[in-house]
C-alpha cells in the first residue's frame, strides 16, 4: 500500500495542471468536482496509507528516480514517510479538502474559477512534495512551489493594484530567507557530501561534536528558510499584507499549512539543531519574541483578517518557542491542532466576509451570534481554543508548551514567563474579536447565512478543534523521548488559568464594558503605544525607510545611467576638440601655407635651443 | 680653378633671400600663377644651395641633385599649370581664396 503514496501529490498535480490547460473552459460544476474530488482522492489516500502505518508503525522510504546525477550528486526524487510525514499530510490533504470545499461556496461568483483550483490545487501538489521529501533538494523544490503558489494566490485578484503588491512583497520577502536556506544547502552538501535527510543527520552525528561550529552555521542558515517561510522575526512582513488573497487561501496557505513549512523543516533536521545549542536558543529567543510582538499588534488591530494574521504569526512563535527548546513532538502538535482551529477561524471570518458583502472591520460588524449561528459557534470555538481555554485542542498542545519551556535550564522560567504573557494576550485579542463581532448591536446586516459547503467544513474543523487535542501523533519514533518530568503543580495550576484571566478581561472591557479603559487608551502614553503596536511595532515602517525608498532611490538613480556620464564625457571633450579643429580647416592655401611656415619657424627655433651646436 | 671666387656664404645668404621671398610671395599672393612662380624661386633657391655647396667641396652630387630638382620643377610646373587651367575654367577666377569649398 505504502508504495503508493506517489499518488498522493500525482492526483491534485494532474487536476491543477488540467485545470490549467482547459483554462477554464470546463463546465463550473466539473471545475468545482474536479479541484475538491483530487484533494478528497489524496485525503483519503492519506488515511489509508495512515491506517497501514499505524499497523506497521516502520518509517517508509520510496525512490521514484534520480533527478540528476552530476558527480557524486544524485539526488533522487524520493518520498520518506514516517509519523511526521503522516501527521504533515494529513493536516494538508484533510483540512485541505475542507477547505477547498469551502472554496467552492466563496469563490462561486468569482470569475476565475478554475484559475483559483487550479493554483489551490498546484499548492496542495507542491506542499505534499515539501512533507514528503526524502532529501533537502527535492523539499527546497516543495519549498519553492508553495512560494509561487502563495504569490499566485495572494495576487488572486490582481486587476487590484494593491493586491500585486502584496503578493510581490511576500514573495520577496520569503526569498530573502529561501536565499538562506539554499546557503544552507550548499553549506551542508560541501561538509556531508549528501542531501539526503536521514543520511545527512547520520553522518553529521559522526563527524561533528555538540556546539561545533559549521551545524551552528548551517542550522542558522535553514532557520533563515523557516523564519522567512513562516514569518517570524525579522522577515514576519509579509504574513499580514497577504491576506489580500481570498480568505479560504488564508485559511489553506497562511494559516493552516505553508506557513507551518518552517516548523516542519526544522522539526525535520532536528538532528542537526541538537549539535548546536546555540543556534536552538536563537530559535526560542526569535520564537518568544514573535509571538509576543504579534500578540500585542492583534490587540490593536480593526480587521478581522489582519488580527487573525497577527495571531497565526504569534502562535507559530509558540512552536518556535517548543522547537527551541526541544519539545519537538509538542511543537507539532501545536502545528496540528493550531491548523484545525486556525483554519476554522479563518473560514468562519470568511463566511462573515462573503455573507456581509467583503466587510472586514470588526467595528462595523456586531450582533452576528443570531443572524449567523454556526459562523458563531465557530468562532466561539476557535477562539476557545485559540486562547487554550481548558478542554479544548489548543489547551493541550500549549500547556504542554509551555511546561516543556518551563523545564528548560536556565532561561526556562523566563520563556515560560513570556508564553504566559502571550497566552494572556491571545486571550483577550481572541475574545475581543468575539465580543466585538457577535454580541453589541448590529452594524450591517448580513445578505444571506451560509450555505451548507460553508457550514459542512467549519462544522468538522469544530469538531477537531474540540477533540484535536485528543489525538496522539505518531511520531515518538521521529523525536528523541521528552525527559518526562513534571513541574511543579503551581506552574501547571498557572498555565490553565491565565487564558481563563484573558477570558474575563475581555469580557469586562469588551463585553460588559465594567472596565473602563477608555482612560488608559486615551492618554498619552497611550495613544502612543495603541499607534505603535496598530502599525506592528513600525517593523514595516522601518523596513520602508531602511531598504525599500533606498532601494528606490537606488534604481531612480541607476535609470539614468550615471556610467554613461564617462563615456558621455569622452564623447563631449571629442565634439569640442573637433570643433576647434576644424575652424582651423579654413580651406585658404595661403592660411595653410603660413602655419606651415609658422610651425616650421617655431620648430627650428625650439631645436636651436635645445642643441645649438649644430648651427 | 680660375675666375671668379665667390665665398660659400655668400651663396648661401643669396638662397636663403631667394628662399623667403619665394615663400613671402607664397603667403601673400593670391593669383595661382604667381604662386606657382614663387614656388619656382623657391625651388630654384634650393637648387642654387646645392650647386654652390658641390663646387665648394668639389663634389658632383651637388650637380647630380641640381638636375632633379630641374626635373621636379618641369613636372610641377605642368601639373600646376593644369591646375590653373581647371580653376580658371570652375571658379572663372584665377584668385585661390575663392577656391575654399574644402573649408572644415
Amino acid at each position: 500500500m505504502l508504495e503508493l503514496i506517489w499518488l498522493i501529490p500525482l492526483i491534485p498535480l494532474c487536476s491543477s495542471l488540467l485545470l490549467m490547460l482547459t483554462a477554464g473552459r470546463l463546465p463550473r460544476l466539473l471545475i468545482g468536482y474536479l479541484g475538491v474530488g483530487s484533494v478528497g482522492i489524496a485525503a483519503l489516500l492519506t488515511l489509508a496509507a495512515g491506517i497501514h502505518f499505524m499497523a506497521n508503525p516502520e518509517p517508509f522510504e520510496l525512490t521514484l528516480w534520480t533527478w540528476m546525477q552530476v558527480g557524486n550528486f544524485a539526488p533522487g526524487v524520493a518520498f520518506y514517510f514516517d509519523g511526521l510525514t503522516l501527521v504533515m499530510m494529513s493536516v494538508i490533504t484533510g483540512v485541505g479538502f475542507l477547505i477547498h470545499l469551502f472554496s467552492t461556496e466563496f469563490m462561486e461568483k468569482d470569475t476565475s474559477y478554475a484559475r483559483y483550483f487550479a493554483y489551490l490545487n498546484m499548492f496542495v501538489a507542491a506542499m505534499l512534495i515539501l512533507v514528503m521529501a526524502d532529501n533537502l533538494l527535492l523539499l527546497y523544490l516543495g519549498w519553492e512551489g508553495v512560494g509561487v503558489c502563495s504569490y499566485l494566490l495572494v495576487g488572486f485578484w490582481f486587476q487590484n493594484s494593491a493586491n500585486g503588491q502584496a503578493a510581490r512583497k511576500a514573495f520577496i520577502v520569503t526569498r530573502i530567507g529561501d536565499t538562506a536556506m539554499a546557503l544552507g544547502l550548499f553549506l551542508l552538501f560541501t561538509e556531508l557530501g549528501t542531501l539526503d535527510i536521514q543520511g545527512m543527520v547520520a553522518m553529521a552525528n559522526e563527524t561533528w561534536q555538540v556546539g561545533d561550529s559549521i551545524p551552528l552555521i548551517a542550522c542558522l542558515l535553514l532557520l533563515g528558510g523557516a523564519v522567512g517561510k513562516s514569518a517570524q522575526l525579522p522577515l514576519h512582513t509579509w504574513l499580514p499584507d497577504a491576506m489580500a488573497g481570498p480568505t479560504p487561501v488564508s485559511a489553506l496557505i497562511h494559516a493552516a499549512t505553508m506557513v507551518t513549512a518552517g516548523v516542519y523543516l526544522i522539526a525535520r533536521t532536528h538532528g542537526l539543531f541538537l549539535l548546536a545549542p546555540t543556534a536552538m536558543m536563537v530559535v526560542a529567543i526569535i520564537g518568544i519574541a514573535t509571538s509576543l510582538m504579534a500578540a500585542f499588534t492583534a490587540l490593536m488591530q480593526s480587521d478581522i483578517k489582519r488580527i487573525l494574521a497577527y495571531s497565526t504569526i504569534s502562535q507559530i512563535g509558540y512552536m518556535f518557542l517548543a522547537l527551541g527548546v526541544g519539545a519537538w513532538t509538542a511543537g507539532i502538535f501545536h502545528l496540528m491542532t493550531h491548523a484545525f482551529f486556525k483554519a476554522l477561524l479563518f473560514l468562519g471570518s470568511g463566511a462573515i466576509i462573503h455573507c456581509l458583502h467583503h466587510e472586514h472591520n470588526i467595528f462595523k460588524m456586531g450582533g452576528l451570534r443570531r443572524k449567523m449561528p454556526v459562523t458563531f459557534w465557530s468562532f466561539m470555538i476557535g477562539s476557545a481554543a485559540l486562547a487554550a481555554l481548558p478542554m479544548t485542542s489548543g489547551f493541550f498542545s500549549k500547556d504542554q508548551i509551555l511546561l516543556e519551556a518551563y523545564q528548560l535550564p536556565g532561561m526556562g522560567p523566563w520563556l515560560w514567563l513570556g508564553g504566559l504573557l502571550g497566552a494572556l494576550l491571545t486571550a483577550i485579542y481572541s475574545f475581543r474579536l468575539v465580543f466585538v463581532v457577535f454580541f453589541g448591536k448590529a452594524n450591517t446586516e448580513p445578505d444571506r447565512d451560509t450555505g451548507w459547503r460553508m457550514a459542512v467544513p467549519l462544522t468538522v474543523l469544530c469538531a477537531l478543534s474540540l477533540i484535536g487535542g485528543y489525538f496522539i501523533i505518531p511520531v515518538e519514533a521521529v523525536f528523541p523521548a521528552a525527559s518526562g518530568e513534571h513541574p511543579a503543580h503551581w506552574v501547571e495550576y498557572v498555565s490553565i488559568s491565565v487564558p481563563l484571566i484573558g477570558l474575563l478581561l475581555a469580557y469586562l472591557i469588551f463585553h460588559s464594558r465594567q472596565l473602563r479603559v477608555d482612560g488608559l487608551v486615551g492618554s498619552r502614553v497611550g495613544q502612543l503605544l495603541r499607534r505603535f503596536w496598530f502599525s506592528g511595532w513600525g517593523i514595516d515602517w522601518l523596513y520602508d525607510r531602511l531598504f525599500v525608498r533606498p532601494y528606490y532611490e537606488l534604481s531612480g538613480m541607476l535609470k539614468s545611467e550615471p556610467v554613461d556620464v564617462i563615456y558621455g564625457l569622452i564623447v563631449a571633450i571629442n565634439q569640442t576638440l573637433n570643433q576647434w579643429l576644424s575652424e582651423a580647416q579654413t580651406g585658404r592655401m595661403r592660411w595653410y601655407i603660413a602655419s606651415m611656415v609658422f610651425g616650421l619657424v617655431v620648430l627650428i627655433s625650439l631645436a636651436l635651443q635645445i642643441s645649438p651646436e649644430v648651427l | 680653378m680660375e675666375g671668379l671666387n665667390v665665398p660659400l656664404n655668400h651663396i648661401l645668404l643669396v638662397s636663403s633671400l631667394l628662399f623667403a621671398i619665394g615663400m613671402l610671395g607664397l603667403m601673400i599672393r593670391r593669383n595661382i600663377i604667381f604662386i606657382l612662380m614663387s614656388l619656382e624661386v623657391m625651388l630654384n633657391s634650393a637648387a642654387l644651395a646645392f650647386v654652390a655647396a658641390g663646387a665648394h667641396w668639389g663634389q658632383p652630387d651637388g650637380q647630380v641633385v641640381f638636375m632633379l630638382i630641374l626635373t621636379v620643377a618641369a613636372a610641377e610646373v605642368a601639373v600646376g599649370l593644369g591646375l590653373v587651367l581647371q580653376v580658371q575654367k570652375r571658379f572663372k577666377t584665377l584668385d585661390m581664396d575663392h577656391a575654399n569649398r574644402m573649408r572644415g
